[in-house]
Parts: C-alpha cells; sequence; structure tokens
C-alpha cells in the first residue's frame, strides 16, 4: 500500500515536471509572449497566458485521471503537488534568466518574458506568482474534474468556445454575415471588446454554449437510432440537402477572407486525395509531388498565359492538354523507379519534385516558363459570358473538382484497382505472385494521382492567374504527406479532415505562421505517439455482413 | 500427362548452388511432396516455378508451355498458385478482400468501368464477392470475413492463405509447409483438406512439407532434396527406408530410420 501511496505522489511530481517543461519550451518558443496582449477575455485572460497555463490544465487532469480510486484529499494534494512542480520550474527559469542572458540561445527569453511570468509583479515577490498560477491551474483542472460527467463536458465545451471565439475575433468579425450594420453593432457592443471578448460577452457565450450542450447530453439518449428506417434515410437525404446548400452558399456567407482560405484548402484537399492513391492505398512513398501541381500549374500558365502569348488558349481548351501533361509526367516518373521501393523511392521522387522546380526556374526554359518570374496573366475559366474569376466563384469550380475526385477515389477504393493497389501496399511480392501487374498498376496509381494534382494545379494557376516556381517547393508535398498521415493513411474522409486541420486552420490563425511548421511537428509526433492510424483511420467495407443482411432482407 | 515438367534446373546464388539439375515431373490429379533438410532448396524451386526466381540452367515447362524466365504474375495467371511457409497474407485487408484479390487472373475489368460502374463490373463484383464467401465457408471461415486478416487466428490465417490460392482457380497449387506449426489436430483437418483439393477440385498439388506423417500419408511420390540436388524419388514407402535419404537427415545413424517412419 505505501509503495503505491509513494508511487502516485512521484508520478504527479514528475507530471508537474512534464507539464513545467512543456511551458518552458512555450515560453521559449516566444508563444507566451507573443500572444501576451491577444486578449481572450479582455482584462481576465490572454491567449499567452493560456498557453503558458494550457499545459498544466491539462496534465494535471490526466494526473487525475489516472488515480480513479484515491479519496478526494488525496486528489486535492496531488493536483496541488502537480501544479506547484509545474510553476516552481517556471520560476527557476525567471531565476535562470536573471543570472544569465540567454538572448543569445534563445531570443524569446527578454525581460518583457519575464515580467510576464511575474505578471509584472517586482522579483524576489514575483518569483511566487508562477507557482501561485500553477496551483491555481491545477485547481480549476480539479475542480472541472470533480464535476459531473454531463456538467463537466458542459463546463469544457464552454470554455474551449470562448476560447476559441475570444481568439477568434477579428477573423469572426470578418465574416460577411456579420458585416451588416445591426449584427456587427451586437458583436461589437455585446459580446467583443476591442480585443478578444468581454467579460460579459465570455460569461454569455460560456452559458449559451455550457447549457446548449448540458440540455443536449440529455436529450440524446432518447433518440439513438430507435427510429424507422424510412425515416432515417429521409432524414440521411435531409442532411445531404442541407450540407450541399450550406456548401454552396459558403463562400457568400464568409466572404472573401473566408473564400481564399477554402479555396487553399480545397487545392490541398485535392492535392491530398491523389496523394493518398499513391501512398495511402498503393503504398508508394512520394515525396516530390508538388512537381505534379506545377505541371498542371505550369502547362495551364504556357498554353493560356497572353503576357507569354505562345498559344493564348482560354482555360477549357488548355485544361485537357494540362491534364494529359500531368497524367504524362505521372508515367514518366513512374517508369523509372518501377523496381524501387520504400527509402529509394521516396529519394527519387524527391529528386523529381526538385527537377520539375528547377527546369521552372531555369534560364534555359525561360522563354516558355518564365523563369524566376514565373507566368502571369493566364486565362480564368469561362462559361458563355460568365467569368470565374473571383475567390468566391472560383470556390464552386474547386468544389466541383473535389466532387469529381472524391467520386473517382472512392469508387476505386473497393475496386479490382483498388485492391490490387492494396495488395501492392501490403506484400508488392505476394501481390505479383497473384496475378497483378505490377508494372500497370503502379503506373496507374502514380498516373491517377498526377492528374488529381495536375486538375489541382489548373485551378490553383486559375485562381492566382500566376505561377511561379517558389510556390513549388518541397514543403508543399511534405504539407499534403502531412495532412494524408494525420488524416489517416488511405481514408478519403481524413484527407478532408487532414487539410481542414492543417491548411484551413492555419490559414485562419495568420497570426500563427511563423509557428506553422512547429505546430505539424508538435501535431506529428503526438499522433505518432497517441493514434498511429490517423483522426479518421482507413475503415475496410464490411462485404460478408453486409451480404448477408441483403440477403435477410430478400428474403 | 504432367502438368509441371521441371528440367536440369540450376539455381545460383553467387558461387553458391542452390539447385543443382533438378529435374521433377508433377502428374496431373497428383499429390506429390518434395522433402529435405532446412537449406535443401525447396523453397528456391517454388520460386523458380513461380517465376520470382529466374534459373540460370534448365526449362520449367507448365504443360507444354515453358515458364522459365516469365514474370510471377504471369505464371500466375497460367494457373500456378502458393502459400508461404510464413503466412504471408495481405494483412490489413480483410478475410474477403485477400480472397478477391486472388481472384486477379479472372478479373476483366479496368479503371474506367469500376469508376462508372459498368453493369458487367457491377456483375463481375458480385460473382467475386459471392465466390469469396463460398471458399471462406469451405475453409470453415465462415463469419470471419470481414475482419482484417492480421486479427485472424493462427490456423485461420493459414486456411485463408490457402483460400486466396484456390481462388484463382488453379491448376497447379504449390504449398509451402501447409501445416508448419499446426497442432495435430488441425494438421489432420489440412491434409483432409488437401486430399479433397486434389479429389473433388481436381487440383494438381505439389507441397514442402516437414512433418513425416503427413507427408509419408498424403503425397502419391516423394522427391528429396538435399543440398540443392535431387538425392532420391519414389514412393512414400521407398523413401521411408533408402538410406541416402535417413542418412542426409540424420547424419549416419541406426535408430532414425524409426523417427522417419513415424
Amino acid at each position: 500500500m505505501s509503495s503505491k501511496t509513494t508511487h502516485i505522489w512521484k508520478k504527479a511530481l514528475s507530471n508537474g515536471g512534464i507539464a513545467g517543461a512543456l511551458s518552458i519550451l512555450i515560453s521559449l518558443v516566444g508563444l507566451a509572449e507573443k500572444f501576451g496582449d491577444t486578449n481572450v477575455v479582455k482584462g481576465v485572460v490572454t491567449l499567452g497566458d493560456f498557453f503558458l497555463l494550457l499545459p498544466i490544465l491539462l496534465v494535471a487532469y490526466t494526473t487525475l485521471w489516472s488515480n480513479v480510486d484515491v479519496p478526494r484529499p488525496t486528489l486535492v494534494g496531488l493536483s496541488a503537488v502537480t501544479g506547484a512542480t509545474a510553476g516552481v520550474m517556471l520560476t527557476l527559469l525567471l531565476a535562470l534568466g536573471q543570472l544569465v542572458d540567454l538572448r543569445p540561445m534563445f531570443v524569446n527569453a527578454s525581460p518583457a518574458l519575464y515580467s510576464q511570468l511575474s505578471r509584472g509583479v517586482v522579483l524576489p515577490l514575483g518569483y511566487l506568482i508562477p507557482p501561485i498560477q500553477g496551483l491555481i491551474a491545477a485547481m480549476i483542472s480539479l475542480g472541472i474534474y470533480l464535476l459531473p460527467g454531463r456538467i463537466r463536458s458542459a463546463v469544457i465545451q464552454g470554455i474551449l468556445w470562448v476560447v476559441l471565439v475570444g481568439t477568434l475575433r477579428d477573423q469572426i468579425l470578418l465574416i460577411e454575415l456579420f458585416k451588416t450594420r445591426a449584427i456587427s453593432y451586437i458583436l461589437k457592443t455585446a459580446i467583443f471588446a476591442s480585443s478578444g471578448l468581454s467579460l460579459i460577452g465570455a460569461l454569455l457565450l460560456f452559458a449559451i454554449v455550457a447549457g446548449s450542450s448540458y440540455y443536449l447530453a440529455g436529450r440524446k439518449k432518447a433518440t439513438t437510432n430507435n427510429l424507422p428506417i424510412q425515416t432515417r434515410k429521409t432524414n440521411r437525404i435531409i442532411l445531404l440537402v442541407v450540407i450541399a446548400v450550406a456548401l454552396a452558399l459558403l463562400p457568400y456567407i464568409l466572404g472573401i477572407f473566408y473564400s481564399e482560405i477554402l479555396d487553399t484548402t480545397g487545392l490541398f484537399i485535392m492535392m491530398g486525395l491523389g496523394l493518398n492513391i499513391v501512398v495511402g492505398f498503393a503504398g508508394l512513398l512520394d515525396l516530390g509531388y508538388v512537381a505534379f501541381y506545377a505541371i498542371g500549374a505550369y502547362a495551364m500558365g504556357v498554353l493560356t498565359s497572353t503576357g507569354l502569348g505562345l498559344f493564348n488558349l482560354s482555360f477549357w481548351q488548355a485544361l485537357p492538354f494540362a491534364l494529359l501533361a500531368a497524367w504524362l509526367s505521372g508515367i514518366l516518373l513512374g517508369l523509372p523507379v518501377l523496381r524501387m521501393r520504400g527509402d529509394y523511392l521516396a529519394i527519387v521522387t524527391l529528386g523529381f519534385g526538385e527537377i520539375v522546380r528547377l527546369l521552372a526556374l531555369s534560364d534555359w526554359l525561360r522563354g516558355v516558363l518564365g523563369g524566376t518570374q514565373g507566368i502571369q496573366s493566364i486565362a480564368q475559366p469561362q462559361i458563355g459570358g460568365f467569368r470565374f474569376n473571383t475567390l468566391q466563384e472560383l470556390y464552386y469550380l474547386i468544389l466541383l473538382g473535389i466532387a469529381l475526385i472524391t467520386f473517382i477515389a472512392w469508387r476505386l477504393k473497393d475496386s479490382r484497382l483498388g485492391r490490387s493497389w492494396m495488395a501492392i501496399r501490403e506484400d508488392e511480392d505476394v501481390a505479383q505472385a497473384m496475378g497483378i501487374n505490377l508494372v500497370i498498376t503502379k503506373l496507374l496509381a502514380f498516373s491517377t494521382g498526377a492528374l488529381f494534382a495536375g486538375l489541382a494545379g489548373t485551378l490553383g494557376a486559375a485562381k492566382l492567374t500566376s505561377v511561379y516556381p517558389h510556390s513549388m517547393t518541397f514543403i508543399i508535398s511534405i504539407n499534403v504527406l502531412v495532412l494524408i498521415i494525420i488524416g489517416g493513411m488511405g481514408s478519403i474522409p481524413g484527407v478532408f479532415i487532414g487539410a481542414l486541420v492543417l491548411v484551413g486552420l492555419p490559414g485562419l490563425l495568420t497570426e500563427f505562421e511563423d509557428y506553422r511548421l512547429w505546430f505539424y511537428g508538435l501535431v506529428l509526433v503526438f499522433m505518432m505517439l497517441n493514434r498511429p492510424e490517423g483522426l479518421l483511420p482507413e475503415a475496410r467495407r464490411k462485404r460478408e455482413l453486409h451480404e448477408e443482411t441483403s440477403a435477410l432482407i430478400a428474403e | 500427362m504432367a502438368v509441371l515438367r521441371a528440367k536440369q534446373v540450376t539455381k545460383r546464388f553467387g558461387g553458391l548452388e542452390a539447385l543443382r539439375s533438378i529435374d521433377l515431373e508433377v502428374k496431373e490429379h497428383a499429390i506429390q511432396s518434395i522433402i529435405g533438410p532446412n537449406g535443401a532448396g525447396k523453397t528456391t524451386f517454388f520460386n523458380c516455378i513461380t517465376g520470382f526466381y529466374n534459373p540460370e540452367e534448365g526449362d520449367i515447362l507448365l504443360g507444354d508451355r515453358s515458364i522459365t524466365g516469365l514474370s510471377p504474375d504471369r505464371v500466375a495467371r497460367l494457373g500456378v498458385a502458393r502459400t508461404y511457409q510464413n503466412i504471408r497474407l495481405f494483412k490489413n485487408m480483410t478475410a474477403v478482400e485477400n480472397i478477391m484479390v486472388g481472384m486477379e487472373p479472372h478479373m476483366h475489368s479496368n479503371i474506367i468501368s469500376s469508376v462508372i460502374r459498368t453493369r458487367a463490373e457491377r456483375e463481375e463484383e458480385r460473382e467475386a464477392l459471392e465466390e469469396a464467401l463460398r471458399l471462406l465457408r469451405m475453409m470453415g471461415l465462415a463469419g470471419q470475413g470481414d475482419m482484417l486478416a492480421k486479427n485472424l487466428p493462427y490456423g485461420a490465417q493459414r486456411r485463408l492463405e490457402l483460400a486466396r490460392a484456390l481462388a484463382s482457380k488453379p491448376k497447379l497449387l504449390l504449398l509451402d509447409e501447409p501445416t508448419a506449426g499446426m497442432n495435430p489436430k488441425e494438421t489432420q483437418e489440412m491434409t483432409d483438406l488437401i486430399r479433397r483439393l486434389r479429389d473433388e477440385l481436381g487440383i494438381t498439388i505439389l507441397l514442402i512439407e516437414h512433418q513425416m506423417r503427413v507427408v509419408m500419408g498424403i503425397s502419391e511420390l516423394i522427391t528429396v532434396l538435399d543440398y540443392g540436388a535431387k538425392i532420391a524419388e519414389g514412393p512414400p514407402s521407398e523413401i521411408q527406408s533408402d538410406p541416402v535419404v535417413i542418412e542426409a537427415y540424420l547424419g549416419r545413424g541406426s535408430y532414425q530410420a524409426s523417427v522417419l517412419s513415424h
């Protein structure tokens, strides 16, 4: 018994250490200070404070979860230890900063950070501030933990919404719908302060979210799947119609700022679906995937640009050729790498991506591809007299492209070809011994993936009416790969989620641009440790059971 | 008539002769075995037949057609299916999907017909699924069709691998240690199953096996390999008492003959 008791205290201590280390990391990368003035709730909590305390809140909470059968006074002690330890570590950082100038190594270890850590209190006394804050954070966690389940999840949701809405104040006010005078006035006076939420607004929002979440949690039990099949079917149709209408209205409800994000996310979804076929389905690691996007975009540029004046085709005239170019380039890359596997394949594809970029940059092809200057005045799609030239209008073409690609990917997934791709991914030798023609099957994967990226490229070129070699970098390939991994390898819905999380969200949080790759790294490590299969893992289709049920229904 | 004929097949890896001028004939509707100590070249021989290795010398004929040097997928399409010593299923695919991959040689749909889902494609998929379910039942795997292959118990994985091989409707089935790692009951079931495959489906079977009880009970003809060379061939009764075979297996000794006869 006593060894168990000492064990849980030690655990609390070490958890506190972890939380402290995370808080120090957040301080030193500059997240705490940079957002020290960004209010979440004006006069109460800034985003910087939130980041600083977030590790303590989370770690204290998990400490409690791992000690379910412990009496309450001990729980108080445990969270106190966790919070205080984390706080003390921040104090140590503070003290160290007074002794040594850390700035040569950590640019962000500035006096501003130290005064933030001590909340401006003069120093000998200020050393006490972080532990006190740590204690408070841990007690908040404890408080939330001790609430009964339904209230607890309502409270957590309320807090999350307050932080989210407070952080995104400026972006929310950019939503077109909220720009009407009345709504904008209400929002600005009743809910938002000049930065972040006002205290009243925060309380109001919290009450609404927590209240409705509490209410819905109670209702849910009554209505789970007891409905007759017919009703469920109509419900599903209604849901689909609602989604379709929402998708159709989205760019005009949200406005230009969001349309830009939607379009970019959409292009990444298209690329993600293509790379998902190559990497997720067929297991062929391609690190130079941006090349196909580049080829689609450049082909569109060369064929339509009035600046270059080579062909002067319209968007629709050029589209088949651009797609053909991308498709053929997929085969061109595929042929030499047919016999390569794993690491070797990855290196060669990486090289291919660089070759394409360098060709676009080269003086040699300057006359055709524009060299460093890229290609301008690329044609935008036109139907009849209507020209798709704003971000909002192009959104519909991108949406159409996504729908088409999703449909193809979804149909292929459970087809003969899809099974062959997956068999190759699982065991290439055995797949071949089963009669699968590796050459054709792999080339189909490369060329289909390339085709999808090429389509994204043509739309991307039309969106910007220009292409530049600098936007075709290796990091885009990595971006697409990471979004597939996060979403779930081989999973089509996973691509959507991955793109929303890794492209849409950072697009929204423009202030975080500097931390984008840091965030990617963090998310990747976390996912690999805790959920290597991705957010929405690939689900294999249930066929035997399905067959039996339909047989039953037929009877 | 012979389904498979190997003539003077030699396979070298660098300086090592893994197979030395092997001659072997498998008769139609036969169950034949290849035995031999570890490293004798049995699996190498299988790999030469299936096109995974290209022998340096000699010729392998399937019926009247030479299959030497053909790629594995071509060989599979000509009617040769195999299982592996260490089970090699498509682990992250369901049992049904594994079997459906095995039907590859008989599938006709292509990328276009799959996307627009033509009537012929739908028909083919439906038939493939029905056939897969039939094979599942035949292998005693009914109800486990939607499980990922990696989640199936060991014995079920072996049977699934066999089902996948059968899905291609092979003329010749190569089984690499089909009873490895099985308990006596499972071994007996597998032996009966192999016999049924031949009797009911008319498949010619060539197997590599270590369990002497299985080999002796099931085979009509046994070929013994040692250090890449064929050292004996004959019906079980002859092989059991062949001094060369006994020596190859157990070194010089007297009592071991009794082990072989078990």
